[in-house]
């Protein structure tokens, strides 16, 4: 089996994967980082979300050894200690989840944004937002925390 | 997803003999087309040779009068590229509106191209704009290289390396989304160049097609009243659980006035 090693959330992992296995089932199963969810399986819903590289992309859809020497951050790799990224605290205060099955991904996916686009409009979040689903809240609330959450980011991560 | 052997070679060469060496070997650009084949069981190559550790193959050169963009250009570089939406602004619109944010991160010109889906936007921008397929070994005029559905004259251990897209005077891309998958149920790329008019189609048909008849009127009288009137038949038109054949016929003419209108 090949063996991959990437930095995950600063720490330096290896493993011996299949060529076949998704990053994403590397960083549920073989780290046990299973803040990173699977929803539709068909790179369309965003709960897969995490950082390569700086970007966001869609961990079901990219394969563990396609990501050798990558720097990857996932959920877990947000918060420092107790205190929660500012993405974080926006979706705790602005009720920006219900079942929280998607806010990894949009959280994830939503720092990207604010990192390429410090201010975005509502326009500019809804629009960022396509790859990202959620069936509980209408999304009105995930586009007010995305919002609170650029401005506590003031500019960037 | 069945295993498979991985290579990731450092050179165009090593990919080639890579392809050479295996059974039934595919290229593995972004993987946003090619991965999902893969879980879906759809193929079940016995190698996969990345082209991640290649060098060179993402650059965007202006040649004056053409923009050569590498396989390897992400649609979110195409789209955020200040040469491209400098010279050709439909092109950097229609990358920015391929799939979504995290899908433009992955997804390549280059594999998007050489996978030649029928509801994927590049197959109407190369052939629209008239763009010629640059790979290995020889160039590939659009016109040819797209056939009917996943169908290229691509030979198996040949590689997409470039997409040159010559400088037209005006262009603009319109299309009708699946508003899950933001494949095209059907894009219009209408573009005015050296080469006349052109008008190409994507997600309606088995593959991009141009509308002759289209091309005429527009050449004869650049409005969108000009191609009102003009519908395409639904002889052969996909039809599927979104739209049906003679809906998508009917967004063809649509999105032709629309492209028309945003030419400006």
């Amino acid at each position: 089996m090949p063996a991959v090693t990437m930095t995950v959330n600063g720490v330096s992992r290896s493993a011996d994967v299949e060529g076949r296995t998704l990053l994403v089932d590397f960083l549920r199963e073989q780290l046990a980082l299973t803040g990173t969810h699977v929803g539709c399986d068909t790179s369309q819903c965003g709960a897969c979300v995490v950082h390569m590289n700086g970007q966001s992309v869609k961990s079901c859809t990219c394969l563990a050894v396609d990501a050798d020497g990558a720097d990857v951050t996932t959920i877990e790799g947000l918060a420092n200690g107790a205190d929660l990224h500012p993405m974080q605290e926006a979706f705790r205060e602005h009720h920006g989840l219900q079942c929280g099955f998607c806010t990894p991904g949009m959280v994830m996916s939503a720092i990207d944004l604010v990192n390429r686009n410090p201010s975005p409009s509502e326009g500019e979040v809804r629009h960022w937002l396509d790859g990202n689903f959620c069936r509980c809240t209408g999304y009105h609330n995930i586009v007010k925390a995305v919002m609170a959450g650029a401005d506590a980011m003031g500019g960037g991560s | 997803m069945d295993d498979f052997q991985y290579h990731a070679p450092s050179s165009v060469d090593g990919v080639l003999s890579a392809l050479r060496g295996a059974d039934d070997g595919k290229v593995l650009a972004g993987g946003m087309s090619l991965v999902p084949v893969l879980k879906l069981g759809m193929a079940a190559p016995s190698d996969l040779v990345s082209l991640r550790n290649v060098p060179g193959l993402s650059d965007i050169e202006d040649h004056g009068h053409c923009l050569k963009i590498g396989a390897c250009c992400t649609h979110a570089q195409v789209a955020a590229s200040s040469v491209v939406q400098e010279r050709i602004p439909a092109l950097a619109a229609m990358a920015g509106r391929i799939g979504d944010p995290q899908v433009r991160n992955c997804g390549t010109i280059g594999g998007s191209v050489a996978h030649n889906d029928p509801a994927a936007d590049y197959p109407a921008a190369c052939v629209g704009l008239g763009a010629t397929i640059i790979t290995d070994r020889r160039k590939i005029s659009s016109d040819d290289f797209f056939g009917s559905m996943f169908e290229t004259p691509l030979e198996e251990d040949e590689l997409v390396t470039a997409v040159c897209f010559p400088i037209v005077d005006r262009a603009a891309y319109a299309k009708f989304e699946n508003p899950a998958s933001k494949y095209a149920v059907a894009g219009v790329m209408v573009a005015e160049g050296d080469d006349g008019v052109r008008v190409a189609v994507t997600g309606a048909g088995a593959g991009v097609f141009r509308v002759a008849e289209m091309e005429a009127a527009l050449a004869d009288d650049f409005s969108a009243d000009a191609v009102s009137g003009i519908g395409v038949s639904s002889d052969g038109l996909l039809s599927d659980n979104v739209a049906g054949a003679e809906y998508r016929a009917h967004l063809v003419t649509v999105m032709a006035k629309r492209a028309v209108e945003a030419c400006g």
